[in-house]
């Protein structure tokens, strides 16, 4: 909601105004965070059932990623179609790590998010000069480049087998990923943190410069934005989202696969954003518990899950035109906006 | 990596032979998808991503139609024609609902029917590998070229992409009605002003978009196993041909798809592993030497 009246505010209000709006949403956010991640972390107490957690930790991989796809696709305008290279290059780079060297968890982790974005800085540098839908293409491109790497290079990522042989979890800080209430709240700490993280890069001056290159690159150029570099920064920073996002799920299912770094990940990605809606920061979420229901549900009763997804997707696309979380938010303006002309 | 088997295969004529002709059907398959993609995108403005299912559809319906009639000519043409009436639905009932919308929206609906189309035929013709078998006629001992082998059939898949490159060509350049759509693709409004009926016009380069998609599958049945998803590896090949050769060029989808076809033939000797790398990382520094492809206008 108060995405799409900051967004309303920043064309008409001189910059100040969003200066203080932003100090003073930072404090409720971190209020939100905290009590979301309390309610979280409750939850093992109350309900025992791992299929609840399972489900959790994999919305914790899938919303990160696909939160921080829409730092790209919702607030920048740059239509990714390979953004799950960094989900598989996060899963891979931390299975690798704590296979070979035998580093601690939070070192691996850390190196992950350098090499990430190493190869982010690389390939961002080359794709984000192209405009959209040829964007779009070299970033699938360098996926299927990435994708093809790992399914050529058996000796190091054991090919189309993944990476097999789990990933080894020594203990850090009194914390033992291996225990699955552990990795639970593991999980839970780095997806509040990173949703937390993004919504201070998205509510940022920074964020709302990305909004204005969205509506007009060329106007953004012309009052003295470094538009290459503002695009460049953010598909780096949405990158090591991403990649926290595949490091999650490595350590949830204990390896990685081809299938992470496929495109269809990204295709997904881009899916629920969509399903979500694009213009409110958690839509991504809702769009992630969303898709992972549907998928859970409709694969246990019929095998033609696609038809079923298919449709779902149509009844969005065609029905609604927009996003669960988009067109929820336009209802309820026209509600309270009709409301107020009656009264 | 082999690149000796690659050097080695450069030096014998025979095996030059071989590897240029599969390397030039794998291209003309291409073709066939990528200038329907490419026609879609330069009228519609639409990049339809389902396109790889009109492939499949092709293929099915050829093999279906082959069964029953036993006939080549005819599973062709169902081919042909099916997916063409299905192009022409599809727009009309689907497509033609989100033209206002956000380029995310079509992504969607295509994504959609993707799903969709694959579960379809998984349904009808089973999730198994299907073959339709060499039609008898062409059922015969193969040509010899300078040592090289070439079945005949390939030399008919050749010639009739050729003939459709070259129908489309000088039909786009030379007819009234490729003038309409060459005019619909620089001004819709203004085509439609002029009292053409632009719904209708769109209809039919979906249509012929799928028709043409549909050929390439049903002149691949014979030559490849059909399966539900067979069309997903062409499309993002196709797309691939289309970046390359820049976005609405019918020559340029000729000439990328006869160059991924190549890297493709003799990319699987030297490179047996990395062949789908290869196309990715060619199509990488066209773009980024040329950002609109080899023959894309520049878009303001």
């Amino acid at each position: 909601m108060t995405e799409l009246q900051a967004g309303r505010a920043s064309e008409t209000l001189s910059a100040p105004r969003i200066e203080t709006r932003s100090f003073r949403s930072r404090y409720r956010d971190i209020l939100v965070a905290l009590v979301a991640f309390a309610v979280l972390a409750a939850l093992p107490f109350f309900f025992g059932s791992k299929a609840l957690l399972d489900f959790v930790i994999r919305c914790s991989a899938f919303g990160l990623f696909a939160t921080s796809l829409n730092l790209l696709v919702g607030y920048t305008g740059m239509i990714s179609f390979g953004h799950g290279m960094f989900f598989g290059l996060g899963a891979y780079g931390f299975g690798l790590l704590m296979q070979r060297t035998g580093v601690p968890i939070p070192v691996a982790f850390v190196a992950t998010l350098a090499i990430t974005a190493v190869f982010a800085a690389i390939i961002g540098a080359i794709c984000v000069r192209l405009k959209e839908i040829y964007f779009a293409f070299v970033t699938l491109a360098f996926q299927m480049l990435i994708h093809s790497t790992i399914l050529t290079w058996a000796s190091l990522t054991g090919g189309d087998q993944g990476l097999r042989g789990g990933i080894p979890r020594p203990v850090f800080l009194g914390i033992d990923l291996a225990n699955h209430v552990h990795l639970y709240i593991t999980s839970c700490a780095l997806l509040v943190l990173g949703l937390l993280l993004m919504r201070q890069i998205a509510q940022s001056p920074f964020g709302y410069t990305l909004r204005m290159i969205r509506d007009n690159a060329r106007r953004a150029s012309f009052i003295g934005i470094d538009v290459w570099r503002a695009k460049l920064t953010i598909f780096v920073l949405a990158a090591l989202f991403a990649s926290t996002g595949g490091m999650v799920m490595a350590l949830f299912v204990s390896g990685a696969y081809p299938e992470f770094a496929y495109w269809t990940i990204s295709g997904e990605g881009i899916f629920i954003n969509m399903l979500g809606g694009v213009t409110t920061f958690l839509g991504p979420m809702v769009g992630t518990v969303l898709l992972l229901i549907l998928n859970d549900t409709v694969t246990r009763f019929t095998e033609y899950h696609g038809i079923v997804l298919g449709l779902v997707i149509l009844f969005f696309a065609i029905g609604l035109r927009k996003g669960l979380m988009d067109y929820l938010l336009e209802w309820y303006a026209q509600r309270r906006d009709g409301r107020g002309e009656r009264g | 990596m082999d690149i000796d088997a690659l050097a080695g295969c450069l030096a014998s004529p025979a095996c030059l032979v071989t590897q240029t002709t599969s390397g030039l059907i794998i291209g003309m398959l291409l073709f066939l998808v990528a200038v329907g993609l490419t026609l879609i995108f330069g009228v519609l403005k639409v990049v339809n991503f389902s396109h790889g299912a009109f492939y499949m559809f092709g293929a099915y319906f050829a093999m279906t139609a082959y069964q029953l009639t036993d006939s080549f000519t005819l599973a062709m043409l169902c081919g042909a024609a099916g997916t063409a009436i299905l192009g022409l639905i599809f727009e009309r009932v689907f497509m033609s609902r989100v033209y206002g919308a956000d380029v995310l929206m079509q992504l969607l609906v295509c994504y959609a029917f993707v799903l969709i189309f694959d579960d379809v035929v998984r349904m009808v013709w089973g999730p198994e590998f299907k073959s339709m078998g060499m039609p008898s006629a062409f059922q015969v001992p193969p040509l010899f070229i300078a040592g090289g082998v070439v079945p005949p059939y390939y030399l008919l898949l050749i010639g009739v992409a050729l003939a459709a490159a070259m129908v489309l060509g000088l039909g786009l350049a030379r007819t009234r009605i490729g003038k309409v759509i060459r005019a619909a693709a620089h001004n819709p409004g203004m085509v439609s002003a002029l009292g053409i009926n632009t719904g209708l016009l769109y209809g039919g380069v979906f249509a012929l978009g799928g028709m043409l998609a549909g050929l390439a599958g049903a002149l691949a049945a014979p030559v490849r196993s059909l399966t539900p998803g067979m069309g997903f590896s062409v499309l993002i090949e196709s797309f691939i041909v289309t970046v390359i050769g820049g976005m609405g060029s019918i020559l340029g989808a000729l000439i990328g798809a006869l160059l991924i076809g190549l890297i493709r033939s003799f990319g699987s000797l030297g490179f047996p592993l990395f062949t789908e790398g290869l196309m990715y990382l060619f199509m990488v520094i066209v773009l980024v030497s040329r950002p609109t492809g080899l023959f894309g206008k520049e878009v303001a």
